[in-house]
C-alpha cells in the first residue's frame, strides 16, 4: 500500500522548506533525516525524555509528539537555529560550555531549547523556575546541577547586555 | 516512523471535523495536542486508520469568563489556560492543577479537551472537572449535547463521547464570593509523572470562618476521578477544624477503589488517598480564611 503524501511548507530556522511527507512521519525524523538537521536528538520517541525539544512558533514542544504534516504553515527553531548565522555560539550555548552544563551531550539540544524558552519568557528566573523549565528533560550524566548553573549564568549575561 | 500508516486530514472547522467523523466512524480518531495519542500510536496501542486534526480550528480555542462559569474551547492549549489571569481569579483550581500536568513542553502543545477526552484516571484536569462539576458540550453532525462530568467519565480512558462526536467546549463553574480557597496536591515518582494519587479541594467560608460550601475529590484512586459531594456536604456549617477534615478524608479513602502496581500497592494508594484528601482540604481552608 502506498501512503498518501502531503505537501507541507514549514519555516525551519528562518528558512522556508517545502516537502511531501507521509502523515506518520514525525517532525523529529523529518528534521534529522530529510533536512539533515541532526542537532535535535531522538531519545525515547514517546514524549518522556525531552531530547527532541524544538520551538514551535517560539514555544518549546517535543518534536517526537508531532507529525510533520501538523507543522505545515508553522515556524520551527531547532538547536541549530540558536547559534548565530556564522555558526558562532549564542550566550546560552557558551554558558553551557563554561559551566560544564553537559557531559555526554545527548540531552543538550533539548536542554538548550527548554532554557531558551524559559529565558524568552522570564529573563531573571529563580532556581526553582529553572528546574521547573527543564523538568521535562532527562539528563543521565550531570545530576542537573551544572545545567541549572549554566542557565543562571546565561540569564545574568543576557541581562547585562 | 513508529506509527502504523494512517490517512490524515486537517479540519478547518468543527463542522468539517464532525463530517469526517460521521463518514469514517470508528476507524477515525481526533488528534488535538497529541501528547497522549501520539505515544500510544508510536507504541501501536492504537492504530486509527484516519486521523482528523483539529489543531487549526480557531473556533475551538478560547477562554471566556462569565459570572457563573468560565467557558473554555476544547482545543485551547493547557499553557494558554495556565497563563490566563482572569481564569485564575475565577476558577483558581485550574492553574493550581495545571502546575502538576506534565511539563512545559507538553503543556505548550497539550489541550484541555484532549486531557478530558483521554480520561486517564490519574490525570489532573479530569479530576478538577469532576470535583467542580464541569459540563462538557459535544458536537456531531446530528447536533450537540451537554454532559456533566459525572456522566462524562465512564471508566479508565473511557468517556461517553460517541465515535462521531467532538468535544467542543467545557464550562467550569465559578464560585462567587470572596472567601473561596482551593488546593491541588499529588504524589508521583517525579514531578510531572502520572500521579499515584492526586487530591483536590475547594471550600468557601463566611465571615466567621464557617464553611458555606465544600467540594473535594481524588484522582488515581479508582477507574474514574472521584468526587465526594455527600461527604463534603457534612463539612458545611463546620469551622473546617482538623478533626472534621480528617473524618471526611477517612470516609473518602474508604470509598476509593485504587488499583495496585509495581510502584504502589493498593493499600499504599488508599493511605495516600486519606493523607492527600486531608492535606488538600486543609490547604483550601487556609486560603479561604486568609
Amino acid at each position: 500500500m502506498s501512503e498518501t503524501l502531503h505537501a507541507v511548507s514549514i519555516e525551519v530556522n528562518g528558512k522556508r522548506r517545502e516537502a511531501r511527507v507521509s502523515a506518520r512521519l514525525s517532525l523529529v525524523d523529518w528534521l534529522r533525516e530529510e533536512l539533515r538537521l541532526t542537532g535535535t536528538h531522538v531519545g525515547c520517541e514517546h514524549g518522556i525524555c525531552g531530547a527532541c525539544s524544538v520551538m514551535l512558533d517560539g514555544e518549546p514542544v517535543r518534536s517526537c509528539l508531532m507529525y510533520t504534516v501538523q507543522a505545515n504553515g508553522h515556524k520551527i527553531t531547532t538547536v541549530e537555529g540558536l547559534a548565530g548565522p556564522d555558526g558562532s555560539m549564542s550566550v546560552l550555548q557558551d554558558a553551557f560550555c563554561e559551566a560544564h552544563g553537559l557531559q555526554c551531550g545527548y540531552c543538550t539540544p533539548g536542554m538548550l531549547i527548554a532554557a531558551r524558552g524559559l529565558l524568552n519568557a522570564n529573563p531573571n528566573p529563580t532556581e526553582e523556575q529553572i528546574r521547573d523549565a527543564i523538568g521535562g528533560n532527562l539528563c543521565r550524566c550531570t545530576g542537573y546541577q551544572q545545567i541549572v548553573e549554566a542557565v543562571h549564568l546565561a540569564a545574568e549575561r543576557m541581562r547585562a547586555k | 516512523m513508529k506509527a502504523a500508516p494512517f490517512e490524515y486530514a486537517r479540519s478547518a472547522s468543527l463542522a468539517e471535523a464532525c463530517a469526517l467523523l460521521a463518514k469514517h466512524g470508528d476507524s477515525a480518531k481526533l488528534i488535538a495536542g497529541g501528547q497522549s495519542l501520539v505515544p500510544m500510536m508510536a507504541m501501536r496501542l492504537v492504530r486509527p486508520a484516519f486521523l482528523v486534526d483539529i489543531n487549526e480550528i480557531t473556533a475551538l480555542k478560547f477562554v471566556k469568563v462569565d459570572r457563573d462559569a468560565a467557558r473554555v474551547g476544547a482545543c485551547t492549549r493547557q499553557c494558554t489556560l495556565e497563563r490566563d489571569d482572569a481564569l485564575a481569579a475565577n476558577v483558581p483550581l485550574l492553574r493550581r492543577a495545571l502546575a502538576w500536568v506534565g511539563h512545559v513542553q507538553t503543556r505548550n502543545r497539550g489541550t484541555v479537551g484532549g486531557s478530558l477526552a483521554h480520561a486517564d484516571p490519574s490525570a489532573e484536569l479530569p479530576l478538577v472537572a469532576r470535583v467542580l462539576g464541569a459540563k462538557m458540550t459535544l458536537r456531531s453532525t446530528k447536533g450537540s449535547r451537554t454532559l456533566d462530568a459525572e456522566q462524562f467519565f465512564t471508566g479508565p480512558m473511557s468517556t461517553s463521547i460517541r465515535p462521531d462526536e467532538c468535544l467542543e467546549e467545557i464550562h467550569w463553574p465559578v464560585w462567587n464570593g470572596e472567601r473561596v480557597g482551593s488546593a491541588f496536591t499529588e504524589i508521583a515518582i517525579r514531578h510531572g509523572d502520572f500521579a499515584m494519587v492526586a487530591a483536590t479541594a475547594q471550600v468557601s467560608v463566611d465571615g466567621s470562618g464557617r464553611c458555606t460550601r465544600a467540594a473535594f475529590g481524588l484522582g488515581g484512586a479508582a477507574g474514574t476521578p472521584l468526587a465526594f459531594p455527600k461527604i463534603a456536604a457534612r463539612l458545611v456549617g463546620t469551622k473546617l477544624d482538623d478533626a472534621a477534615i480528617e473524618d471526611a478524608a477517612v470516609e473518602a479513602a474508604k470509598a476509593s477503589d485504587p488499583g495496585g502496581d509495581l510502584h504502589a500497592t493498593k493499600e499504599y494508594r488508599r493511605h495516600l488517598a486519606r493523607v492527600l484528601a486531608a492535606r488538600a482540604l486543609r490547604e483550601a481552608r487556609g486560603r479561604a480564611t486568609q
